[in-house]
């Protein structure tokens, strides 16, 4: 039976790419490892190999189409003995069949990624951002271009201003969040480090302890915690224990949180972990625009600022507005959706959760009300505190833990402060108690989801 | 970042210079004989405030290691840092940091360096470019290297001086700094003092490369063992190490030997060595009596040398009856200084 060659993911993340080009055509004869086509994302150019020995008998998906999702067939391969004939009977090979059926590695992160015709769907119903002036023009951009564009921009402003961190440079970023810079600022100020997180992010901190502004990329929050001394115990500290003298400028960011099927130590959520310790700032972005606005603020703060990303999000596109200067202060929770019945709390990738959730109870005649905190440190408690005098309600959402996590501190502030307002307990829903398995069904039960959400929504209306 | 050097040849890697140092000019033996004796006295009179119960907490002092710093200080110029670790008093007066400031420091007052917040181990002068002051042992190699990597950023030609002892030698980050430093060829000298002993664990009971000047080898760092106890030993190889930063060539190590009088810290009795081991090398090797017998040989009045005590002794008690007497910190100091 001719056998279908599939759009492969060039990450656990990627969900579609663009087929750039076909470097066989239709009847060559195919052998197991030839290079057949170049399929690229905005994080990467790769080389589709053959995994099938036959003759190309039909390619599927032309050269140059956009957005192939991933496990879509791109090319038939017709096995030996075959003719074109047989190419109605094609089928992808069993291996992916059983995987499809199960749950394949795309299906696995259905709860985290935006329908892919409208990544930006969620914000459609968003309340107009109040530090963006009214009929500013915007420009939709991936999370990861927000990100460099931020940096660039600040780099420009600023010459004390540099990235460090392994793959920054020459590389282009290991999720492609510093590309062009190399090219644009040279190798001064875009370093690529040794694999020595510990290390570099001393050396961060001692460059800022001179005034210069060190921002300290980690490939994911996972490896940070080799730095966290340097940046507990010297960046956080020291400010107050020179009576005030000498802090830092410098920010450390990279992925934080669940990647996709990459197991316990590769998916951590260090929300709670940085936004425990004072003379942090701890910002964790959801939207293109925050991240960008937020990047920038985070890069001119005196502090030492924790910018936690999120991997799964940075391939995802928002509007971000076309300003000189677009500045998001640190420190503002957002509405994101107005609503009267129950507040919904969460940040970075929590969000895509809390939305979809919110949609799913306006069809009960639920309106949920949702804050995206997008900074933990300092606590927006305000914003909160207001919410949920309204809606006398409250749900908490995150990826994290839920034993001393981000969401036991929002509940104990909702209770310090608007205890009467009360009509319920506040319910939180957060990852489960345990490390993260890689099983793909197993990751998604470990994970929160919309769904659970729903449910914690529900039960502290008494629905 | 700067391209990384092809193949090196094999690094210097000196012993201990066989003849004796550069002579000192009767002028530098008498700042330094008043640089080392302030210390030296700054630290006898901690150690009994401490007694007393007006330090608090940790305190290290520096009693026995004076040349080091001192020859060291001689050997730097205007904007050079210096970094270190938590026996610190020692460092911060040869900067040129004001003993009121530090004492009041250890006392816990306001006047203190860090307004009372840090204590012993965490002070800091931008003034002196004294950069701390940290508890965390061999925190401060990277951080030292980072204050290079910012000489480096700025092209400027200042060095980064970068202590540390025979105990933090042994930590991961050390080796992590030393690789970055020579691949970036940033400008900075580690001093590693060897005082014999970690704490409470000598040298030998814990590192496997007992010749510390042999540590960067490696990574293609030079290095040289000093006789840490004469304090124009230290100032050549200070000399000799920052020319060697200064000329483009990356960081230099510094083995410094020498020794501590007293216990790791106030509450150390010091049971892992003897008597006689600590008598033995104050008698045969001690810096200060070093400089007083040679100044005494070329026929400094005993007279010119009391004057010097005399001053010393001045400032060292200025500095306790400031410490004792400066108020507390104002109880809203708690809140201040978190975030700029």
């Amino acid at each position: 039976m001719p056998i279908q060659v599939l759009m492969p993911a060039l990450s656990p993340t990627m969900e579609k790419g663009n087929l750039a080009k076909w470097l066989k055509k239709e009847g060559e004869t195919i052998k197991s490892g030839d290079v057949i086509a170049e399929i690229e994302t905005d994080k990467a150019t790769m080389e589709v190999e053959a995994t099938d020995e036959g003759t190309l008998g039909k390619i599927l998906i032309p050269e140059g189409t956009a957005d192939v999702a991933v496990n879509t067939p791109i090319a038939t391969i017709l096995a030996d003995g075959e003719s074109a004939a047989d190419l109605g009977k094609a089928s992808a090979p069993a291996k992916q069949e059983k995987a499809a059926e199960s749950a394949p590695p795309a299906a696995a992160k259905a709860e985290a990624p935006q329908p892919k015709a409208a990544p930006s769907a969620p914000q459609a119903v968003a309340e107009p951002d109040p530090e963006v002036p009214a009929g500013t023009e915007m420009v939709t951009q991936t999370i990861r271009e927000a990100l460099r564009d931020a940096m660039a921009e600040e780099m420009r402003r600023d010459a004390d201003v540099f990235v460090m961190g392994e793959e920054v440079a020459e590389y282009q970023g290991a999720y492609k969040v510093t590309q062009g810079l190399l090219q644009e600022f040279g190798a001064k100020r875009v370093i690529d480090t040794p694999i020595t997180e510990h290390g570099f992010a001393g050396v961060g901190v001692g460059a800022a302890m001179t005034g210069l502004k060190p921002i300290v990329e980690f490939m994911t929050f996972n490896f940070a915690m080799q730095a966290i001394d340097q940046i507990i115990n010297s960046a956080a500290k020291t400010l107050y224990m020179s009576g005030g003298q000498m802090g830092c400028s410098i920010v450390f960011r990279g992925p934080n949180g669940a990647a996709a099927r990459v197991a316990a130590q590769h998916s951590q959520d260090y929300s709670s972990w940085y936004s425990h310790i004072p003379g942090l700032k701890v910002v964790a972005p959801y939207s293109a625009a925050d991240a960008k606005g937020l990047l920038k603020a985070a890069i001119r703060d005196p502090n030492p600022v924790i910018f936690l990303e999120n991997e799964v999000l940075y391939g995802h596109t928002g509007e971000v507005p076309k300003l000189d200067d677009f500045i998001i202060p640190i420190g503002k929770a957002r509405i994101v959706r107005a609503g009267s019945h129950v507040t919904i709390i969460s940040w970075s990738n929590g969000m895509t959760y809390a939305l979809k959730a919110a949609d799913e109870l306006a069809k009960d005649g639920i309106e949920a009300e949702v804050i995206d905190l997008r900074t933990l440190r300092p606590m927006d408690t305000e914003t909160i505190v207001n919410s949920v005098k309204k809606t006398g309600r409250a749900v908490t959402v995150e990826e994290g833990w839920a034993q001393s996590g981000v969401g036991a501190e929002i509940a104990a502030r909702i209770m310090e402060n608007a205890f009467d307002y009360l009509d319920a307990p506040v319910a939180r829903v957060s990852g489960k108690d345990v490390p993260m398995p890689y099983a793909a069904n197993l990751e998604k039960l470990a994970l929160p989801s919309a769904a659970e959400v729903v449910e914690a929504a529900k039960a502290v209306c008494y629905r | 970042m700067a391209a990384p050097k092809k193949a090196a040849a094999s690094p210097p890697q000196d012993k201990t210079d066989g003849g004796s140092p550069p002579e000192f000019t009767r002028e530098q033996e008498l700042k330094a004989l008043r640089d080392m004796l302030l210390i030296r006295r700054f630290e006898e009179k901690a150690g009994q405030l401490y007694g007393m119960g007006a330090i608090g907490g940790f305190c290290h002092l520096y009693i026995g290691q004076e040349a080091v710093v001192v020859g060291m200080q001689m050997a730097l110029k205007q904007g050079d840092q210096v970094i270190t670790g938590y026996r610190d008093h020692g460092h911060m007066l040869a900067t040129g940091m004001d003993a009121n400031g530090v004492m009041a420091e250890l006392t816990g007052r306001r006047g203190g360096y860090s307004k009372g917040k840090g204590g012993s181990m965490h002070m800091f002068s931008k003034e002196k470019h004294f950069y701390g002051g940290h508890g965390i042992v061999g925190a401060q190699v990277s951080l030292g290297t980072g204050l290079a990597f910012a000489n480096h950023y700025r092209s400027n030609d200042n060095v980064s001086v970068t202590y540390f002892g025979d105990g933090a030698a042994n930590q991961g980050q050390v080796y992590e700094s030393f690789n970055m430093a020579e691949l970036w060829k940033l400008p900075v000298i580690y001093v590693i003092e060897n005082n014999r002993y970690a704490m409470g664990t000598s040298v030998s009971r814990a590192s496997a490369q007992q010749d510390f000047s042999r540590r960067g080898v490696s990574f293609n760092i030079p290095g040289k063992q000093v006789d840490g106890m004469d304090v124009r030993a230290v100032k050549a190889a200070g000399e000799e190490a920052a020319a060697w930063c200064r000329a483009g060539k990356g960081p230099f190590i510094l083995e410094m030997q020498t020794y501590r009088y007293r216990g790791h810290s106030m509450s150390d009795p010091a049971k892992y060595r003897t008597r006689e081991e600590v008598e033995k090398v104050r008698h045969d090797q001690d810096p200060i009596e070093q400089v007083r017998n040679r100044l005494l040989a070329a026929k400094v009045s005993e007279q010119d040398l009391k004057a010097i005590d005399a001053e010393v002794r001045d400032i060292v008690n200025a500095a306790a009856d400031f410490a004792q007497h400066d108020p507390e910190p104002d109880a809203a100091e708690l809140w201040t200084d978190v975030y700029r």
